[in-house]
């Protein structure tokens, strides 16, 4: 989890990444961000983050990313 | 026959009430099909067979990849080592994902010969000549079944999201028939995903009171702009566009801001009639507008406006595009390089390119289409580039980006800008459009005002004055929209006579005030000719 924070710092800083679970729907991450984060997780985690799962329920908060990760590796 | 129609509104769907209603639960999906089919069949004739051809398609492509699927588990369950698995299911993925390209190209490649082969052949032969070559391309032009556009990218979300395992494979020939043709929406959109609305389509219910009067109220106030907007100005909006060099700049202006309110009234009010009739047989469909003249950028008012065309677009095109491996990659080191903000937006310009040649095109087969796209991609380019100095220029200005001025005058830009890019989208040619736009930056006068010469257009006075009047009750339902009250359960809550009185009123304004009869021309189904 806090290497994921770590990316979501280096890719937007200054925003409350544990406390807010509206991410996507309160415009701190945009289409541009999600675009760098999927790279930077998929490199990290080693997950590949299929396109339906761009979803805003997917990125909206921390622990949601995290599930999805989760989920993922789980499913390799 | 058209969703304003008479007699779509008088026999069609109350016959259609009256069958679903008669039919026991289990058989009602199969009514809706079987009118769905007549519906289509009344407007397109035997281009039926296109929307045929499409349904099998889709139907033989999920029984096929079940199939490679069931080969694929079976494979599996022989194989210990996890790598060994890996490779199998890549494998697997590969023959689906060849399986899904030539499903796409086929439907695509029908869309595209029956939509462009004409356009394609014109612009070849004017090559030629340019280039004296001796020969000339035989133009053909194919009819062109109704709603093919919109049923088609219905069928490729169906075809990924099943290749994806978002979705289950429907191995009903009939269930995915009714999904692919529900008479609401087969003409104009909205267009609709699987996973959100195929399941409500074959779970009936018997139609509820509040469904009955909630989509009747629906349709109502879609009619009221259909008819009393839209096709009011419909007279006035054809001559200018078509005499605009007859008129000064003032003129042309009109005209643009004018159609922009038609399209909006037109559009916005048959997918009022479509989701109001949806709502009829308890059938949610998926909103298309959300206030779209409350945007403050470009970016935005394409997530309020034919929302269900740009949510295709982004997630069919847009991020599959920026988010192939060798995109991820580029978009890392890029990142490393000019930053977090410009390295994925380097990578993401192509597939935003992408997506507005593809939404231009999709409108239509000619270069004032393709232009329309164009511009609206420089737009929110410009608009993502500068976005960070403009950042920088507010917070040094001390801005405060919730003040009302500010909102407001981001939403007057943003609105001017979209009345050019539906002028683009309306004129007759491009060198019309150029004109037009020419005219009003050079010769704009309120001359045709001042001598009430713009009384002569085809709009006199009592019609400018009830196209405001229904312009303003829409803009007053759209403040409280933005405001998330909810008018029709507002409404709802009054007591029996207000309540009556109001439906009264709304019935009586359509019958009164629409534009129809001598001397008024209905607008064509605007959308539906995409």
């Amino acid at each position: 989890m806090e290497k994921l924070l770590e990316i979501l710092e280096d890719i937007e800083s200054g925003v409350d990444y544990e406390n807010c679970d509206k991410l996507v729907d309160e415009g701190y991450l945009d289409s541009l961000a999600i675009i760098s984060l999927v790279a930077e997780i998929e490199d990290e985690f080693d997950v590949q983050i299929p396109t339906v799962e761009i979803i805003p329920s997917n990125f909206n908060s921390v622990k949601a990313m995290w599930n999805l990760i989760k989920r993922l590796q789980e499913e390799e | 026959m058209t969703y304003s129609d008479i007699g779509y509104l008088f026999v069609f769907l109350p016959l259609t009430i009256i069958l679903y209603s008669i039919f026991p639960k289990k058989h009602k999906w199969k009514i809706l099909l079987v009118v769905s089919y007549l519906f289509f069949w009344s407007i397109s004739s035997k281009l039926i067979v296109y929307l045929i051809g499409t349904t099998i398609l889709m139907h033989y492509y999920g029984l096929w990849i079940n199939t490679i699927r069931i080969k694929r588990d079976e494979k599996l369950k022989t194989i210990e080592e996890k790598e060994e698995k890996k490779k199998t299911k890549e494998i697997y993925k590969k023959k689906q994902k060849r399986l899904l390209l030539l499903c796409i190209a086929i439907q695509m490649g029908i869309l595209l010969v029956l939509k462009y082969s004409g356009f394609i052949c014109e612009n070849l032969n004017i090559i030629l000549t340019n280039i004296n070559l001796p020969f000339k391309l035989n133009i053909c032009q194919f009819l062109l079944p109704i709603g093919i556009s919109f049923y088609s990218l219905q069928a490729v979300a169906y075809m990924i999201d099943v290749y994806n395992e978002k979705i289950k494979v429907e191995d009903n020939l009939g269930k995915l028939a009714l999904f692919i043709s529900f008479f609401p929406q087969i003409m104009e959109g909205p267009i609709c995903r699987y996973s959100e609305t195929a399941d409500q389509l074959w779970k009936c219910e018997k139609i509820s009171y509040t469904n009955l009067t909630f989509g009747l109220q629906r349709i109502l106030f879609g009619l009221m702009k259909k008819i009393i907007i839209a096709d009011r100005l419909n007279v006035i909006v054809g001559n200018i566009f078509n005499d605009y060099a007859n008129y000064d700049g003032g003129i042309a202006a009109l005209g643009m801001v004018l159609y922009t309110l038609q399209l909006y009234a037109d559009f916005s009010g048959v997918m009022d009639i479509v989701i109001g009739t949806g709502e009829i047989f308890g059938k949610k469909l998926p909103e298309n507008f959300r206030q779209p003249f409350f945007s403050k950028t470009i970016s935005e008012f394409w997530t309020r406006w034919h929302i269900t065309l740009g949510a295709w677009l982004r997630d069919y095109i847009y991020y599959p595009v920026s988010l192939t491996s060798g995109a991820k990659k580029l978009t890392t080191t890029l990142r490393k390089k000019v930053g977090n903000y410009y390295g994925p937006l380097i990578v993401s310009t192509f597939a935003l390119f992408l997506v507005w040649i593809f939404n231009g095109a999709w409108h239509g087969s000619a270069w004032t289409f393709i232009i329309f796209g164009m511009y609206h991609f420089v737009l929110i380019l410009l608009g993502r580039i500068f976005e960070p100095l403009f950042k920088i220029i507010i917070q040094k200005l001390h801005i405060n980006k919730e003040n009302f001025v500010y909102k407001g005058m981001q939403i007057i830009r943003t609105t001017i800008l979209v009345f050019f890019g539906e002028l683009i989208f309306r004129a007759n040619n491009l060198n019309s459009a150029f004109e037009m736009i020419g005219k009003i930056f050079t010769n704009f006068t309120f001359n045709s005002i001042g001598n009430g010469s713009v009384l002569n257009l085809g709009l006199d006075l009592p019609d400018f004055i009830i196209v405001a009047t229904f312009t303003f009750v829409v803009f007053i339902t759209s403040i409280l929209k933005e405001n998330k009250v909810n008018i029709r359960q507002n409404i709802a809550n009054k007591k029996l006579v207000i309540r009556w009185i109001i439906y009264y009123a709304l019935i009586l304004s359509v019958v009164l005030f629409g534009a129809y009869g001598e001397g008024y021309k209905p607008v064509d189904p605007m959308y539906a000719q995409f």
